[in-house]
C-alpha cells in the first residue's frame, strides 16, 4: 500500500516535470482495494482493471521500474511505451490489462473466465471496475451472461463515490446498495470496507473460495474514496465535492488505519514503519531513475504489433 | 464436388472444429436453431454445448466475451446474425479486439473470427440492409474478408480461423444458396490474395462478394459487344491485394470499382486512390465507382433494386471509360 502511495505522488510530480503525459488518473486513497484483493489470489489468476490501474498493477507484483518507464513512454515499459497509463499490461502476472472505455473491460473478464471453464481449470478472474461502470449496458450484460453460464469471475466494484463528478447518487437507480445491481441477476454479492485492507483480504478470499468451489460468479462492492480529483486535470475538491468532505474520507486513510491498528496490536513499531518508508522510498527513486534513463521507443517501432 | 456457399462455410467450420479444440462458436440460436441462416446444421449434435454456444441477445456482451477467450488462448468464431447487430458490439471490435495486441506491446492477441452475413437482402428495410465493410476496413488491427463464391468462402473462413489476429468476415444471406465447386477436404486460401475470377484485356471490373456476381454478368454481356473485361476479387478487403489489382489496372488502364456499401467513404474510394498512387501514369482516365445508392434502403422492391448496383450500370460504366457513351 506504501508503494502504491508513494508512486503515486511520484508519478504525479513527474507528470507535473512534463515526464508524463496524456490522462493521468491516480489510486491514492484507494490502495487498500487493490492491495486487499490481489493478496487474496494465487499467481495464476487473471486480473483486469479500468483506466485507474497502476495500483492494481503494482499490487499483483509488477515491476515498479517498467511500470514507471511506460508511463514516461519509454521502450523498457510493460507494453514498450504503446500503452501508457490508461493501458497497463503485464501478461507473465497475469494482469490482463487497464481499459479506458468505461464498462468495456467487463465482457472481456467475463470471456478469460470462459476460457478458463472451457478448459475445466480452477482459475478466478478478477475484475476491478469503478462504480461509474455499473449502470453501462457492457456491465448488464457481462453479470447477466457470467450468471448464465456461471462463470468465475470476481466483480469488484470499486465505488468511490463518483464517476469523474457526478456522485453515485445521480447515476446509478440502486445507489445505497450497489451490489443490488448484481443480486438482480442472481449473483451473491457483499459490500466491504475498502479503506481496510484485511477487511477486503477477508472478503475476497471469501468470494474467491466461493467462485472456486461453487463454479459461480461473485460481486463485491468495496466503499472507497479517491483523495485526488479524477485525473491530474482537475483539483481534488471544488466543484462537485467540498473540502470538507474529503478531509472527513482523510481520516479513513487506509494507510493510517492499518498503521493504527498494527501498532496497537504491537505486530509493528515505529522503526518497522521507518524501514518501509525507506526501502520504499529507493524503490521509487529507482523506478523514476530507470525510466529516465531509459531511451524512448525507436520511431521503426511504431508499426510493430498491429498484426501478429 | 459442388455445394452451397453454406454448406462450404458449415464443412469449413465442421472441419476446423474437429481438428482443433480450442475453436467454438458462439451467437444467438447458432445451436438449437442451428443458426439463423443454417450455417451450423448439425454443429450441437457434433460438438455439443460446450463448443456451441446459443447467446442472449447481447452483441456487445458475447463479442466482449469471444475476445477475452481469445485472450485467454481459445480461437472463437462469434455468430453476428447480421451484420447489422455487430453496430452494437463496434466498441468491443474497435477498442478491443483491433488494440490489445498493440497496446499491451504485443504481450496479447486476440485469435477471433467475427462471421456472418452483411448486405442486403430482399426488402428487409433499411436496419437489415446496409454493407458496412468500410467501417472496419478502416481499423488498423482487424482483418477483413468478404468472399463470393462457395470455393472462396470454405478456403477464407479456414484461414480466418488460424489467423492470429481479429478477423471480420463478411458473408451474404443472398450468397448462403448459390452453388459452386469447392475443392476436396482440406484446402485453405491466403488471407490478403485477390484472384483474377475472369480474365480480360480492355477493362478491370474490381468486385468483391455479391457485387463480383454482378460484375461477371456484366462482363458476359460486354463479352457480346467485344469488350473484354477482366474481373478481379479481391477476396480480402484489409489487407487488400494492391499488387494484383495494379497488375490488371496497368495492363488495361482503365478501372471500374463495384460496391454494394454507400458512395461517400466507400471502400471503393480507398481502392481508387490507392491504385491512382500506384499506377496513374497507365491509367487511360479517371477510375469509375458504381455503388450503393446514397440513401438508407428502402423497403419498395422497385426501389431497393434501384439502391443496389445492377450488370447494366456497371456496364454504363464500362462504356463510359472506355469512352463509348
Amino acid at each position: 500500500m506504501l508503494l502504491i502511495r508513494r508512486f503515486e505522488e511520484r508519478t504525479a510530480e513527474m507528470y507535473a516535470l512534463g515526464k508524463i503525459g496524456g490522462f493521468c488518473h491516480l489510486y491514492i486513497g484507494e490502495e487498500a482495494v487493490a492491495v486487499g484483493a490481489v493478496d487474496a489470489l494465487r499467481p495464476d489468476d487473471y486480473v483486469f482493471s479500468a483506466y485507474r490501474d497502476h495500483g492494481h498493477c503494482l499490487a499483483r507484483g509488477s515491476d515498479p521500474k517498467r511500470l514507471m518507464a511506460e508511463l514516461f513512454g519509454r521502450s523498457t515499459g510493460l507494453c514498450k511505451g504503446k500503452g501508457g497509463s490508461m493501458h497497463l499490461v503485464d501478461a507473465e502476472r497475469q494482469f490482463m490489462g487497464g481499459y479506458a472505455i468505461v464498462g468495456g473491460h467487463l465482457p472481456l473478464a467475463a470471456g478469460v473466465a470462459f476460457a478458463v471453464r472451457y478448459r475445466g481449470s480452477d482459475q478466478v478472474v478478477l475484475c476491478f471496475f469503478g462504480e461509474g461502470a455499473v449502470p453501462s449496458g457492457a456491465c448488464h450484460e457481462t453479470l447477466n451472461l457470467a450468471a448464465l453460464w456461471g462463470l468465475p469471475v470476481l466483480f469488484l466494484c470499486e465505488n468511490n463515490r463518483y464517476g469523474m463528478g457526478t456522485p453515485v447518487e445521480r447515476a446509478v437507480a440502486l445507489y445505497a446498495d450497489v451490489a443490488q445491481n448484481a443480486a438482480a441477476y442472481g449473483i451473491e454479492a457483499g459490500r466491504v470496507d475498502g479503506m481496510d485492507v484485511l477487511a477486503v483480504r477477508d472478503a475476497v478470499d471469501k468470494a474467491v473460495e466461493q467462485i472456486r468451489t461453487r463454479h459461480r460468479p461473485y460481486f463485491v462492492e468495496a466503499v472507497t474514496y479517491r483523495f485526488l480529483g479524477h485525473s491530474m486535470a482537475d483539483p481534488a475538491h471544488g466543484h462537485y465535492r467540498t473540502k470538507a468532505e474529503v478531509d472527513e474520507a482523510k481520516k479513513r486513510d487506509p494507510l493510517l488505519l492499518l498503521r493504527t491498528r498494527m501498532l496497537a496490536e504491537r505486530q509493528a513499531a515505529e522503526a518497522d514503519f521507518k524501514r518501509i518508508e525507506q526501502e520504499v522510498a529507493q524503490i521509487v527513486r529507482e523506478a523514476v531513475e530507470f525510466a529516465d534513463a531509459s531511451p524512448v521507443p525507436p520511431v521503426t517501432a511504431l508499426d510493430d504489433d498491429v498484426y501478429a | 464436388m459442388k455445394a452451397t456457399y453454406r454448406e462450404a462455410l458449415n464443412q469449413a467450420l465442421k472441419e476446423e472444429m474437429r481438428r482443433d479444440d480450442r475453436v467454438f462458436l458462439i451467437g444467438e440460436d447458432v445451436a438449437y436453431y442451428q443458426g439463423a441462416f443454417k450455417v451450423s446444421k448439425g454443429f450441437l449434435e457434433e460438438f455439443g454445448s460446450r463448443r456451441v454456444v446459443d447467446t442472449p441477445i447481447t452483441e456487445l456482451g458475447f463479442t466482449g466475451l469471444a475476445i477475452g477467450a481469445a485472450m485467454a488462448g481459445l480461437r472463437p468464431v462469434v455468430e453476428v446474425m447480421t451484420f447489422n447487430f455487430a453496430i452494437l458490439a463496434m466498441d468491443q471490435i474497435v477498442n478491443n479486439a483491433a488494440k490489445i495486441r498493440y497496446m499491451s506491446g504485443g504481450q496479447l492477441s486476440v485469435p477471433l473470427v467475427i462471421r456472418g452475413p452483411g448486405s442486403a437482402a430482399h426488402q428487409l428495410g433499411a436496419q437489415h440492409s446496409q454493407s458496412l465493410e468500410a467501417w472496419f476496413c478502416h481499423v488498423p488491427g482487424l482483418k477483413v474478408v468478404a468472399p463470393a463464391t462457395p470455393h472462396d468462402a470454405k478456403g477464407l473462413i479456414k484461414s480466418a480461423i488460424r489467423d492470429e489476429n481479429p478477423v471480420v468476415f463478411i458473408e451474404a444471406q443472398l450468397l448462403y444458396p448459390m452453388q459452386g465447386e469447392i475443392g476436396d477436404g482440406d484446402y485453405t486460401i491466403p488471407l490478403g490474395v485477390a484472384e483474377v475470377k475472369r480474365p480480360g484485356t480492355d477493362v478491370t471490373l474490381i468486385a468483391y462478394s455479391k457485387m463480383l456476381l454482378v460484375a461477371l454478368e456484366a462482363a458476359g454481356k460486354l463479352a457480346q459487344e467485344g469488350i473484354q473485361a477482366e474481373v478481379i476479387d479481391p477476396r480480402t478487403l484489409r489487407p487488400l491485394d494492391l499488387a494484383t489489382l495494379a497488375t490488371s489496372a496497368k495492363k488495361t488502364g482503365k478501372v471500374v470499382i463495384v460496391e454494394e456499401g454507400w458512395p461517400f467513404a466507400g471502400l471503393g474510394a480507398q481502392i481508387a486512390e490507392s491504385l491512382y498512387r500506384r499506377v496513374f501514369d497507365y491509367l487511360d482516365g479517371p477510375i469509375v465507382r458504381v455503388t450503393g445508392r446514397d440513401v438508407p434502403m428502402p423497403y419498395a422492391r422497385n426501389l431497393e433494386d434501384a439502391a443496389i448496383p445492377n450488370a447494366d450500370q456497371v456496364e454504363a460504366a464500362v462504356h463510359h471509360v472506355l469512352y463509348r457513351t
